[in-house]
C-alpha cells in the first residue's frame, strides 16, 4: 500500500519514529505492566479468569472483536459490567433445533439450558460446546482445544447480521436507483447515484477488458454484487460497530468458492484444454504441467480467500492495537500520536476497503475471462 | 493453518451462502439488468444524439455551400444579363444609327433625284424655251430679214443680248 502523498508519508514515519520514545518516557508504567502480565500468567489458567491489567484487557478485546460473536455488542463498561448492545438468537442443531436467546449465556459467564441440552460458550474461540449442568469446558492436553462435542450452530451471529444489513441496504439502494431510471427518464437521481460510476467502471474497466464484449453479460450480476458486498462489508467494518465480516475466514471462503465454481462451471472446452493438455508444449512436458495447472484451479480461489481475509483482519487488528496504545500510553504527547497514527492509518483502511473490493472483482472477472477465452487467444495467453 | 481452519464456522458459511446467492438473484432482477440496460440505453442515446448533431452539421455545410453556389450562379446570371443588355443597347444605337444613316442617305439619294429631275424638267423646259425662242427669234429674224437686213441683223443682236442676259 503505497500513499503517493509525500508529505502524508512524512508525517507518517515521523509518528512512528516518535513512538518508541514516548513509550521509553513511559518505561516505569510499562514495568508495572511487564510485572503484572508476568504474574497473570503465572497465575493458574481459570477459564473465567477475566484479565485485568490494561494491556490484556485491549489484547482480549482486540482478539474478541476479530471474531464472531453470538450477541452484537457495540461496547462494554468494565467497572459496572455493563454491555451495550443487543443479543442474537441461537440457533443450534443437536437433536432437533434448539432456538433461544443468545441473552441466556450472559456474554459467556453463564451455561445455556435448553430442551435439558446444555451448552456454554468457549472464551478463546468464542464458539458454543456442549456441557454438562455446571458448563465446564475440557480441553486436551497437548493441542489446547476443547474435547467437548461442538453442535451445528445456524445461530445469527453478529457476522450474520452484518451480511444481512448489507444485502438489505444493497437491495435498497440499487433497486432505488433502478427504478430511478424509469421515473426520471433514463437519468439516476437519489441516493443510488452515487455507485452509478462505479457500475459503469466495474462493467467498462473490470468485465468487459477481462471477460471480453462477448461473454461479459452473464457475469457482470455477480461482478456487481460482489464487488459492492465486499466493498460495504469493508466499509462497514471500519464503522464503530466494528463488525469483521470479511476478515473472517467462512466469509471469504464462502465468496471464493462462488468464483470458483462459476469459472468452472461456465469454462468452456479452450479451458479444460489448457489444463489437462497444454497445446503448443512438448508432450512429456504436457503431463508433468497437467497437474500443476490442475492444482492452479484450486490455488487461484484460495488466494482470493486469503488475500481478501488477511488484508482485512491485519488491518482490524494494526488500528485497534494502534488505538490501544491511546489507553496504554496514557501520556498526552503518546496518546495524541497514536491518535494522529490510527487516523491516518483509518484513511489507509478505507482505501483498502476500495481497494480489496476491486481486488477481488478484477481477480474474478480474470478467472471468468480465462474460462471463456476463445481459441485464437491462446498464445498470448501463455 | 490450524488455528485458519479453525475459524470455518459451517453455520455462518451456510447464512453467508444463502444470503449471497440470494442477493445475486435479487439484484439481478430487481437492479443490475435494469441499471446496465437504462446505462446501454443512455449512452446508446448519447451516441446517436452525437451522430446526428454530426450530420446535421454536415448538412448544414451542405446547404451553406449550396447556397453560395447558387448565390454564384445567380450573380454570374445577373453579369450575363447585364452584359446583354450592354450589348443590345449598342446594337440598338448601331442599328438605328445605321438606320438613320441609310435613311439620311437614301433621302440624300431622293432628294439629289429629285434635283437631277427637276434640273432635267428645267433643263428640257429650257431646252423647250430655248427652242421656242430660238424658233420665235428665227420667225422674227426671218421677218426682219424679209424686211430690212440692218434691222434684222441688230434684232438678232439684241435678243441674243436678251437671251445671255437670262
Amino acid at each position: 500500500m503505497v500513499i503517493p502523498n509525500k508529505p502524508l508519508r512524512f508525517i507518517l514515519v515521523a509518528l512512528v519514529a516518535c513512538l518508541p520514545v514516548i513509550s521509553f518516557a513511559n518505561s516505569e508504567k510499562d514495568a508495572v505492566h511487564t510485572q503484572t502480565e508476568v504474574a497473570h500468567e503465572a497465575a493458574p489458567e481459570g477459564h473465567h479468569a477475566e484479565p485485568t491489567d490494561i494491556k490484556s484487557k485491549i489484547k482480549g478485546f482486540i482478539g474478541h472483536h476479530v471474531l464472531d460473536s453470538h450477541d452484537f455488542t457495540v461496547t462494554q463498561d468494565d467497572e459496572t459490567g455493563k454491555y451495550y448492545g443487543f443479543p442474537l438468537p441461537v440457533i443450534i442443531w443437536d437433536n432437533g433445533l434448539q432456538i433461544f436467546s443468545s441473552s441466556k449465556f450472559n456474554h459467556g459467564h453463564a451455561v445455556a439450558e435448553s430442551n435439558g441440552n446444555f451448552y456454554a460458550i468457549n472464551h478463546h474461540d468464542g464458539k458454543i460446546y456442549k456441557t454438562d449442568a455446571t458448563g465446564e469446558i475440557k480441553e486436551d492436553e497437548k493441542t489446547g482445544h476443547p474435547t467437548n462435542v461442538r453442535p451445528i450452530d445456524f445461530s445469527i451471529t453478529r457476522t450474520v447480521v452484518a451480511i444481512f444489513s448489507a444485502a438489505i441496504l444493497m437491495f435498497l439502494l440499487f433497486s432505488s436507483l433502478a427504478k430511478s431510471y424509469a421515473k426520471n427518464g433514463g437519468i439516476a437521481s437519489g441516493v443510488g447515484r452515487i455507485f452509478e460510476p462505479l457500475v459503469v467502471y466495474i462493467r467498462d474497466e473490470v468485465a468487459i477488458p477481462n471477460i471480453g464484449e462477448k461473454h461479459y453479460r452473464k457475469y457482470m450480476s455477480y461482478l456487481l454484487t460482489i464487488f459492492f458486498f465486499v466493498l460495504f462489508l469493508n466499509i462497514l467494518g471500519l464503522t464503530p460497530l466494528g463488525i469483521n465480516a470479511t476478515g473472517n475466514l467462512t466469509i471469504t471462503f464462502a465468496l471464493a468458492l462462488v468464483t470458483f465454481l462459476i469459472t468452472n462451471l461456465s469454462a468452456n472446452k479452450n479451458y479444460w484444454g489448457h489444463i489437462f493438455w497444454m497445446p503448443g508444449v512438448p508432450k512429456p512436458m504436457r503431463i508433468i504441467l497437467a497437474p500443476i495447472e490442475l492444482l492452479g484451479v484450486f490455488i487461484k480461489p484460495f488466494s482470493l480467500m486469503i488475500r481478501l481475509y488477511a488484508n482485512i483482519f491485519a488491518g482490524h487488528i494494526v488500528l485497534m492495537s494502534i488505538i490501544g496504545l491511546m489507553f496504554i500510553f496514557k501520556s498526552w504527547i503518546g496518546s495524541s500520536l497514536s491518535f494522529g497514527l490510527s487516523f491516518v492509518l483509518s484513511i489507509l483502511e478505507i482505501l483498502v476497503a476500495f481497494l480489496q473490493a476491486y481486488i477481488f472483482t478484477m481477480l474474478s472477472a480474470l478467472y471468468f475471462g480465462s474460462a471463456v477465452e476463445e481459441h485464437h487467444h491462446e498464445e498470448a495467453h501463455h | 493453518m490450524d488455528k485458519l481452519i479453525n475459524q470455518f464456522e459451517f453455520g455462518l458459511f451456510f447464512w453467508q451462502i444463502l444470503i449471497f446467492v440470494g442477493l445475486i438473484f435479487l439484484l439481478k432482477k430487481f437492479a443490475w439488468k435494469p441499471i446496465l440496460d437504462a446505462v446501454n440505453d443512455r449512452e446508446q442515446g448519447i451516441k446517436d444524439a452525437l451522430l446526428s448533431a454530426e450530420s446535421a452539421r454536415q448538412e448544414m455545410q451542405n446547404l451553406q455551400a449550396d447556397n453560395l453556389r447558387i448565390l454564384n450562379e445567380a450573380r454570374a446570371e445577373r453579369d450575363a444579363m447585364l452584359k446583354e443588355a450592354r450589348e443590345m443597347k449598342e446594337k440598338m444605337i448601331a442599328d438605328s444609327k445605321n438606320e438613320a444613316q441609310a435613311q439620311g442617305q437614301k433621302m440624300i439619294e431622293q432628294a439629289k433625284a429629285a434635283i437631277e429631275s427637276e434640273k432635267n424638267a428645267a433643263m428640257a423646259e429650257l431646252k423647250l424655251q430655248v427652242s421656242t425662242l430660238s424658233l420665235s427669234i428665227a420667225e422674227k429674224l426671218l421677218k426682219e430679214e424679209l424686211s430690212n437686213k440692218e434691222s434684222q441683223t441688230r434684232l438678232v443682236e439684241k435678243m441674243l443680248g436678251d437671251v445671255k442676259l437670262n
